[in-house]
């Protein structure tokens, strides 16, 4: 059998990946590759790294039997993946510690990050306070209005949070105003992007961190059900929870299934599906699929959850598309509230608006299985985030 | 031989250093751009970089990245930066032009279809800033199969070993980035400039040039003493965003006479080449 070991020594996956940035990054670049192969195998290094995901991430997060919702459906059982129930509220947290350990490692004092909705820019914040780090934020103009309670919270964290007003001001631009400074300050500084996307070492160090979702996740479905899921579900904006849990079941046959933002529907010029409606370039420092004119000029895209509303997406999920290890397809912004309502009325749990998309595509396909299937679905973060956001959509102001 | 060895040569000739204006196409309209090329030119300009606007200018400073939005607005696309130079080269047949960009534009186009078009409108080289050499065979290939310059960017931090690299894939010149950050930064270090330009020239036998934070006549001047070639760009971009439309080709023409005059002006007495101290 052929067991994956991708990305290869240049950072690619097939013909995704690797190392696209201006030749004044490059040195950083090799410096972090050289220093995280070299920790990746670290006893001591992965040992802290267990030890903060059980004592402070509040690790492992348990795999629940959604039974009221899946009764209510009728057809698979639901499981969820309880990442909501980390510290911070999101998967976001698994990445950050590991990233801050490194920069540690690495003697760098200082940490940046980039965020759209939030979330990841909170979880480094936090871990950059755990460990007194100096933090700064770079937070799209657009994305600090909307998001302006996760402001707060990475400011009560002790973090600057720096607003970017070039291009569309939102996560692209965000992303590209923290590599801006990480070349700048590239001495004392140590860059933590949120998700798989990036120049290598990126995509595959972000996977490394997150996958322990999929490793706890094949041990609980053994102990709690005897067998591994019938399908995996997991929202993909640029795809870190989803890689997280996918990336262990790479080898065995468990079904794998990516949901993209369709926004307004795949249809229209408002959603955030790269992998579906995207065409291969280069951005932000790796070949993917991505949202472009025809000109090759980067579109806005759109999607009611900032955290998947990125006109690319990670390298890996580019290549397991075309190999056709994993599947990809659409949710709609009004189905993924339906979801987010549904998991609130039936199982007391507020999903954050990401999340609803795999939850919603889940709802989708359960009914169409027999009872005695299994969907694991990556419960990636917690909705507290989306309060004005849902209220919003259903016409109400508090 | 190509337009742009042709002019090292006849500089090198007569001991002169090439001044490299930047600007980015269709800033600040695009109607304006083949005059602007033609006014730089009279000005003293001795290659021309023209920027291909991008929607994502990660490696550039607020000035070059507004400059690129204000573009963006006129929907300038790869093919009308090409049409430009076509236009350019229809009264100019001897100033070489080189394209900076970013690589998506022209994935989207495609290497064969874009370096046969570049080569037809008369563009000598190509520097994309996001295609370092390790992802560059295949596109070097393309690029000189039409005869086009493969231009590279050095850096302070760039070892050795990539040097060589670059040198054994770069045609034209390299351009020698002065210093750490996005273009548009303010400090230069001549003194560092200097030490790394004596590395770089036991690898490289092309010509080097240097840019990243030349703003003035003095540094011109100083950067000239060092390399084969001073490249500005954010100075002028400033210049085009604070003219009045009427006055962008004046006042761009005065800034970069004054760098050339700056940079042709004789050698001072060696005792003073350099004040590296106030610099």
């Amino acid at each position: 059998m052929k067991v994956y070991d991708l990305p290869d020594s240049h950072g690619h996956f097939g013909p995704y990946g690797g190392i696209f940035v201006a030749e004044t990054l490059i040195s950083a670049l090799e410096d972090l590759r050289v220093q995280y192969e070299r920790y990746r195998s670290d006893a001591d290094f992965q040992g802290e790294f267990a030890h903060e995901l059980k004592h402070y991430v509040g690790r492992p997060t348990p795999i629940y039997h959604a039974k009221r919702w899946s009764a209510h459906l009728g057809g698979a059982q639901i499981l969820l993946k309880r990442e909501d129930l980390n510290h911070t509220g999101a998967h976001k947290i698994n990445n950050a510690m590991g990233q801050a350990l490194l920069a540690r490692r690495m003697g760098k004092s200082r940490v940046i990050a980039e965020t759209g909705a939030g979330q990841h820019g909170v979880a480094t914040a936090t871990v950059a306070a755990r460990y007194g780090m100096e933090c700064v934020i770079y937070m799209g103009s657009v994305d600090v209005e909307r998001q302006a309670a996760n402001v707060y919270r990475m400011k009560l964290l002790g973090a600057e949070v720096i607003p970017v007003e070039s291009g569309s001001r939102t996560l692209k631009d965000a992303l590209n105003e923290a590599m801006r400074d990480w070349v700048t300050n590239v001495a004392d500084t140590f860059y933590i992007i949120g998700t798989v996307a990036g120049p290598h070492p990126y995509p595959m160090m972000v996977r490394d961190f997150q996958a322990i979702i999929g490793r706890e996740a094949i041990i609980q479905m053994q102990e709690d059900y005897g067998r591994q899921p019938d399908a995996l579900i997991a929202c993909v904006g640029g795809g870190s929870n989803a890689i997280g849990l996918f990336y262990p079941y790479l080898d065995s046959s468990t079904r794998m299934i990516g949901v993209e933002a369709a926004g307004h529907g795949v249809e229209t010029d408002q959603h955030a599906a790269t992998l579906t409606k995207g065409r291969p370039g280069v951005l932000h420092g790796n070949r993917t699929y991505l949202i472009q004119d025809e000109n090759g000029q980067i579109i806005e895209t759109h999607s009611i959850s900032a955290g998947l509303d990125y006109p690319g997406v990670g390298p890996e999920h580019a290549w397991l598309k075309d190999s056709g290890r994993a599947e990809y397809s659409g949710i709609t912004d009004e189905q993924a509230l339906e979801a987010f309502h549904a998991l609130c009325h039936y199982e007391g749990i507020i999903p954050a608006l990401e999340s609803s998309h795999a939850l919603a595509y889940a709802a989708r396909l359960a009914p169409a299985l027999t009872s005695d299937k299994l969907l694991l679905v990556n419960l990636s973060g917690r909705g507290d985030k989306d309060m004005s956001t849902v209220a919003r959509a259903s016409h109400i102001t508090f | 031989m190509s337009r742009i060895s042709t002019l090292f040569g006849k500089l090198r000739q007569n001991r002169r250093k090439a001044l490299i204006p930047f600007i980015t196409a269709g800033d600040p309209e695009p109607g304006m751009m083949v005059p602007l090329m033609h006014e730089l030119v009279q000005a003293g300009a001795d290659i021309i970089e023209l920027g291909v606007p991008f929607s994502d200018p990660m490696a550039d400073g607020p000035t070059i990245q507004r400059s690129s939005e204000r573009a963006l607005k006129h929907r300038v696309s790869l093919q009308d930066v090409l049409t430009m130079v076509g236009e350019f080269r229809e009264s100019d047949s001897s100033t070489p032009i080189v394209l900076m960009g970013y690589a998506n534009p022209v994935e989207a186009m495609g290497y064969d279809a874009f370096t046969a078009r570049a080569q037809a409108c008369g563009v000598d080289g190509v520097l994309i800033v996001d295609y370092p050499p390790e992802e560059s065979v295949e596109w070097v290939k393309c690029l000189k199969r039409q005869n086009i310059a493969p231009i590279f960017l050095l850096s302070p931090t760039t070892p050795q070993q990539r040097v060589e690299r670059v040198a054994s894939l770069a045609e034209g010149y390299v351009y020698y980035v002065s210093l750490k950050g996005v273009t548009g930064s303010l400090h230069l270090d001549l003194r560092d400039v200097a030490e790394k330009l004596d590395g770089l020239r036991s690898h490289i036998s092309i010509p080097i040039g240097v840019g990243f934070g030349i703003r003035d006549g003095t540094t011109a001047r100083a950067v000239a003493e060092l390399a084969d070639a001073v490249v500005v760009g954010s100075r002028i971009i400033e210049e085009i965003e604070r003219s009045p439309k009427a006055e962008v080709l004046t006042n761009v023409h005065r800034l970069v006479k004054s760098l050339r005059i700056a940079i042709d002006a004789p050698s001072p007495e060696p005792s003073a080449t350099v004040k590296l101290t106030h610099l």
